[in-house]
């Protein structure tokens, strides 16, 4: 079966530091992959190189069996590729469906009519209030995106991906700085979009990557050190090696590493809700 | 659904009262101050101007320091087609239109890299370039004695440029509400939006699927053309081309009286230019040398105590009246 997204040999060199070093990965249609690794390990590079953000070095990136090494950011997201910002990059001074409403526009074709306002294109009102429903964000859709709280502007992060109609959904780090309440009811969100969208995942915490996915690689130093499912994951001494490494350097740290695959019990992510610190 | 959610959308891109009562502004001026059209005609003229540029610099967050390359480019060109025989003012504006923004597209490409910075020295050297160019073709341009001998036809075929400035005046503010109209439409318009967006967050909006050097390089042109129609009122206006509409002065004259107004509203431009060109016309009589200091001090207060300049302000005003109005209500 073709890969939905797929890296081959994939290097990214800034001067003399290479931030990517020859990453080979594979994604199934529908898969749920997540992708971790220490603070540093290249995961952001990786998605920036996947999306276009990044040229590569070397290798090549392909979406749904063609190459697209060599398409710009835009074109890749017309063929079904999106992601959304580890911190979050929003429209701050539009209404939440105002910039969901534009996203949609663009992905229906009408983004570039000048003649009709946006509030007449009802096709793509009418996508943006139902993906705001879907999110649970129907009630602050006409709030300003910048007057929202930390938790919600994370979801229009996800929105705004979402309104493109992804086949392939890079996430990253879509519950950074989100309280942990709020995060389980984001994950829920996620868990529920349709196998449709191929999802890849970037995520510190581990609770919350055993819970979502289904196949896990692991990062360090630029580079894949393993790939496989969670359970094989969890039960890998060198990449507990990696955490408990990662652990011994201090504080910022330390919430990680207590939720870290350092040592979870066997079959952790077979019913996907044990929580590995708890 | 629609209708209720979309709600809020919609109404932000009805006509308002307060729109209705300021465009009947121009025609009471008409009547109010009829030895004063030429003067008038040049507000519009230059509300026109600040107009295209609040398209570029409001809406799609491009700075510039040359905008004045589009209107002199649409000046001349107004200017030549007239001097060749074709003295139809319609057709002039078209002229304008079509060889400034030509001239945009060109340009938009170099705009297109780099930060504000970068487009604020490139549009100020295209301006160089180009005002140095009319400069030295005197054949062409006339040079430092600008162009004349233009003869502008009847408006329609039927309405004569008269001396009092009646037939320019209307002619001016027509075209000025057209473009207006057409401004106002286009802002709103998913396009528009997405200028917006560019604005707010240039780096996101790849991510979200959209071209954004297409869109740069789309409302560059519109707005370079808009100039272009500035400048070619001009010239038909005055029957004359002078080389300073081209000149860096202009371009940065103009920058400052859409900050004045405030940028991102199109009535900004307006108001900026109404207010700008009145304060010109009274302090310069009242003290022909120094009146660059008021302007100064005016700027720096309008930079400092109310950044989104004057229409900001009267947003404020507006907001504070229409609150203390309901708590009056309320209590009674």
């Amino acid at each position: 079966m073709t890969a939905a997204l797929e890296a081959r040999g994939l290097v990214k060199r800034f001067g003399g530091f290479v931030a990517t070093d020859g990453v080979s990965l594979s994604v199934a249609p529908g898969a749920r992959h997540a992708l971790i690794g220490p603070n540093g390990a290249g995961k952001t590079t990786l998605v920036n190189l996947l999306t276009g953000f990044l040229a590569p070095t070397a290798g090549s990136v392909w979406l749904g069996g063609a190459d697209v090494t060599r398409s710009a950011q835009h074109r890749r997201v017309k063929r079904g590729l999106a992601r959304t910002f580890q911190i979050n990059r929003l429209f701050a001074d539009m209404s939440v469906l105002e910039s969901v409403t534009m996203a949609v526009c663009e992905r229906q074709g009408s983004a570039a009519h000048w003649w009709k306002s946006i509030g007449a294109h009802a096709q793509a009102v009418d996508a943006a209030a139902e993906l705001l429903a879907r999110l649970h964000l129907l009630d602050v859709a006409h709030a300003k995106t910048k007057d929202l709280a930390y938790g919600k502007q994370r979801l229009i992060e996800i929105a705004l991906a979402l309104a493109t109609e992804p086949t392939v959904l890079l996430l990253d780090e879509p519950a950074a700085g989100v309280p942990t309440g709020e995060s389980r009811e984001l994950f829920e969100t996620l868990l529920q979009l349709p196998r449709s969208v191929t999802i890849v995942l970037i995520e510190h915490d581990m609770d919350l990557v055993f819970r979502f996915a289904e196949r896990i690689s692991v990062m360090v130093s630029g580079a894949v050190l393993t790939e496989g499912t969670p359970a094989e994951i969890a039960a890998d001494a060198r990449v507990r090696e990696v955490y408990l490494g990662q652990a011994s350097h201090g504080a910022t740290a330390g919430r990680r590493a207590a939720a870290s695959p350092a040592a979870p019990p066997p079959g952790a992510a077979a019913d996907g809700s044990v929580g590995l610190h708890e | 659904m629609t209708a209720n959610v979309a709600g809020p959308l919609r109404e932000a891109a009805r006509w308002k009262k307060a729109e209705f009562a300021f465009w009947l502004l121009p025609v009471a001026a008409y009547f109010v101050f009829p030895s004063d059209l030429a003067l008038l005609s040049q507000i519009a003229i230059t509300a026109l101007f600040a107009l295209s540029l609040d398209l570029i610099l409001g809406y799609a967050g491009i700075v510039s320091l040359g905008h004045a390359a589009f209107f002199g480019t649409g000046a001349y060109a107004a200017g030549l087609l007239a001097r060749a025989g074709y003295g139809d003012p319609l057709l002039g504006l078209a002229a304008a239109a079509g060889v400034a923004g030509a001239l945009g597209f060109v340009t938009s490409l170099l705009v297109l890299r780099g930060a504000d910075l970068t487009r604020l020295m490139v549009t100020l050297g295209v301006g160089l370039v180009l005002f140095e160019a009319a400069n030295k073709l005197t054949a062409f341009t006339g040079g430092l004695d600008g162009l004349q001998g233009i003869e502008i036809k009847p408006l329609l075929g039927t309405f004569a440029f008269d001396m009092f400035g009646r037939t320019a005046y209307v002619y001016s503010v027509a075209v000025l509400f057209a473009v207006f109209w057409l401004a106002r439409r286009i802002v709103h318009s998913p396009f528009g939006i997405s200028l917006q967006g560019i604005r707010l967050n240039a780096a996101r909006m790849p991510a979200l699927g959209t071209p954004v050097n297409a869109r740069l390089m789309a409302v560059y042109t519109l707005a370079a053309a808009i100039a272009g129609v500035a400048g070619g009122l001009l010239t038909q206006t005055t029957q004359f081309v002078s080389i300073d509409v081209l000149s860096f002065p202009r371009s940065a004259e103009l920058l400052l009286i859409l900050v004045l107004g405030g940028t991102g509203s199109l009535y900004g431009a307006l108001i900026g230019a109404i207010v700008f060109m009145t304060a010109h016309h009274l302090l310069a009589g009242l003290n022909p040398q120094y009146w660059q200091f008021w302007l100064g001090l005016v700027l720096i207060f309008v930079v400092l105590f109310a950044r989104d300049g004057l229409m900001g302000a009267l947003r404020r005003l507006a907001a504070r009246w229409a609150s203390r109005f309901a708590t009056r209500r309320r209590v009674a």
